[in-house]
């Protein structure tokens, strides 16, 4: 999922301490925030932008294109399903610790009502220069430039570094796309690797997995497949078994989700891997001219 | 979370999935008098939240309550997977005629629950689907529609299933489905899925791992769950609502998200050091940095520091602010290095320079580097 400047955003979760805080960051930066949810405080107005009752409601007064969520876990299954039924076509949900089942529900609906979902657990998405939605330093002209790199990372705080080490390497982003801690998110990396690979302003793209699960390996899969050039780090390779790494997704279970298949699979595809992050100015010059 | 089988085989059981008869004792005394119970002959065996028991000596056939006694009083000394055996299920023993495999699981790939089915069983599905792929089934399911029996009947259609009456096994299936549904679970499975000669199915082991992100809502089942084996620092971190984790180097690290805290120990290792901690504050533990700082430096292996921040959501300067707190309150002499960026970072930067006299390295590497050659 990547949003452009203009597109309709409705803050879900819009009054709450951090809910203040991210809209004002996103209004500054560009993103077209046209109102806010909150049932106890429908008809007021927050941050200079209304707040509606659900976003049911807000449909009637102005039809958004793409909603982020400020909402806790356990209400998070009834404000997806509110978002989705009115009518938003792009959700941003960046609640971390939603159960498995709730999110699989989630997305099954929006499938059926042609709903991409972002996250759970993930910091957003940044499309440096146009907008941001979610909770990355957009704004932090160090960690975020426009330019041509695509990002995929598990990780935010990972993210943002990885990010931090392109701008000093003298790249920029095209689009950074947050998909997510959970074992189970709305967008897979292949995917999220598919969409960058077809976006025309993305000439290489910069993966940032994590130990845990197959997204690693399913995404070289359709790498070994791409013209354009790809280059990955993959973090917790100082990560003991059988741990969960901070991550709901992070976790090794006997061979499964290792750093080491992740890598293989990934060097097998053509991906150059680097072993830590400062790395990449040196990769991406390399990936870019074979 | 992880679950024993006995509480597993509960679950089966209330949802009209039929178990063995099994009584659960926790020592070797009562272990006979089950056996006695249960008409002599029984099957003793480990309660441990792990695979491979049967491997490491932890089942047994016993035909005597004497034996049953000798048997459970070996298996109690035992350590399996890393868990002590504190408790035995002693079941009665069953002929089967014939294994099966089924489970029902979350689907990353598919991004829905998956119910799978094996005309094979008792082995690993792994094990199974390397061998002989075209004896497992799989259904995708669609939680707007749901799964049922003439759904499970669907699935099974054309599988060689010898006597074993379809109806019956879609009926198992569709009862599994349920529990995995209302225990919200992660993992449940039946493998073996047994038959016996009358044609009826019996569980005789099972899997259940509840999600951890619904033991709020599970409050009962979770009570009856396996907790981690944890360090006592493990344990300290969990009261905190820290996700902390000891390893065994000597660099201590205080980061947020756990992306970044695994890169940061990457680091450490890649530069020649050795980690001696998963700790991360991101998210809503942003505010914790006090607690978390002094959880690190309570390791006494440790013998300097990496601080990695770099926010998102997580403001450096709130974190910063914390960190110097306990600097202040706990005194520490050893050496730390910073690594500062992201949202709040300049006066998280200025923060550190006054209050602490330190000032952050401008690249992660750096910091990382700084503090492996202070450890050695």
């Amino acid at each position: 999922m990547i949003v452009r400047k203009g597109e309709k955003v409705l803050v879900q979760g819009i009054t709450g301490k951090q809910g203040t805080f991210w809209t004002e960051r996103m209004v500054e930066y560009g993103t077209h925030v046209m109102g806010g949810v909150n049932p106890n405080k429908a008809g007021s107005i927050h941050c200079n932008l209304p707040v509606f009752a659900s976003a049911r409601e807000a449909a009637k007064e102005v039809a958004c294109d793409v909603a982020v969520m400020f909402i806790p876990p356990m209400a998070a299954k009834d404000a997806a399903i509110d978002a989705i039924e009115s009518g938003i076509k792009k959700l941003v949900i960046l609640t971390e610790h939603i159960p498995a089942q709730d999110v699989m529900e989630i997305i099954a609906l929006a499938r059926a009502h042609g709903t991409s979902i972002l996250g759970p657990n993930t910091a957003g998405q940044v499309t440096p220069g146009e907008c941001f939605v979610g909770i990355m330093p957009a704004f932090n002209p160090n960690i975020f430039r426009q330019g041509k790199v695509g990002v995929v990372s598990r990780s935010g705080s990972l993210g943002a570094l990885i990010c931090l080490d392109l701008v000093r390497a003298g790249y920029g982003q095209s689009a950074f796309i947050g998909i997510g801690g959970d074992a189970i998110v709305g967008t897979t990396m292949r995917e999220a690797l598919r969409e960058l690979d077809e976006d025309p302003t993305t000439e290489a793209i910069l993966l940032v997995g994590e130990i845990g699960g197959t997204a690693e390996e399913d995404a070289a899969e359709y790498a070994a497949g791409m013209n354009k050039p790809v280059v990955a780090f993959v973090a917790g390779a100082a990560a003991p078994e059988r741990k969960r790494m901070g991550h709901a997704g992070a976790i090794v279970i006997g061979n499964r989700g290792t750093y080491r298949s992740k890598r293989a699979a990934l060097e097998r595809a053509g991906v150059h891997v680097v072993d830590v992050p400062s790395q990449i100015g040196e990769a991406l010059p390399k990936a870019l001219a074979c | 979370m992880n679950f024993e089988e006995y509480p597993a085989k509960q679950l089966l059981a209330s949802a009209g999935i039929p178990v063995p008869k099994g009584l659960l004792v926790t020592c070797a005394d009562a272990a006979a008098t089950a056996a006695q119970e249960l008409g002599g002959k029984a099957v003793v065996k480990a309660q441990v939240p792990t695979g491979k028991r049967g491997k490491a000596g932890g089942i047994q056939l016993v035909n005597a309550p004497q034996e049953a006694r000798s048997a459970a009083t070996k298996i109690l000394g035992m350590e399996i997977g890393g868990y002590p055996v504190k408790r035995l299920l002693i079941e009665e023993p069953v002929q089967l005629v014939r294994e099966f495999y089924a489970a029902v699981m979350n689907d990353p790939g598919s991004k829905g629950p998956v119910v799978l089915f094996s005309a094979e069983g008792g082995m690993e599905i792994e094990e199974i689907f390397a061998a002989n792929p075209d004896a497992i089934r799989q259904y995708h399911v669609d939680l707007c529609r749901g799964f049922n029996r003439s759904a499970a009947s669907a699935m099974l259609a054309g599988l060689e299933l010898g006597n074993l009456e379809p109806e019956r096994l879609a009926s198992v299936l569709s009862s599994l489905y349920r529990v995995y549904r209302e225990k919200d679970a992660e993992l449940l499975e039946i493998n073996p899925l047994g038959m016996i000669s009358t044609g009826d199915l019996v569980a005789l082991d099972c899997k259940f791992t509840l999600d951890d992100a619904a033991k709020t809502r599970q409050p009962e089942l979770a009570a009856l769950g396996s907790p981690e084996s944890a360090t006592e620092l493990e344990r300290r971190g969990r009261e905190l609502s820290l996700c902390y984790i000891e390893l065994d180097g000597n660099v201590g690290v205080l980061a947020n998200g756990a992306g970044l805290t695994m890169t940061t120990m990457d680091a450490i290792r890649y530069y020649g050091g050795s980690p001696a901690n998963f700790l991360e504050i991101g998210g809503e533990a942003y505010t914790k940095a006090t607690a978390a700082l002094a959880l690190v430096l309570a390791n006494r292996n440790v013998k300097s520091l990496v601080i990695n921040f770099c926010g998102a959501f997580a403001r450096t300067d709130v974190m910063a602010a914390g960190v110097v707190a306990a600097w202040e309150e706990l005194k520490p002499t050893l050496p730390v290095a910073f690594s500062i960026h992201g949202t709040g970072e300049e006066e998280a930067i200025a923060l550190v320079r006054t209050r602490l006299g330190y000032e952050p390295y401008d690249r992660m590497d750096d910091a990382v580097k700084a503090a492996v050659e202070a450890a050695q």
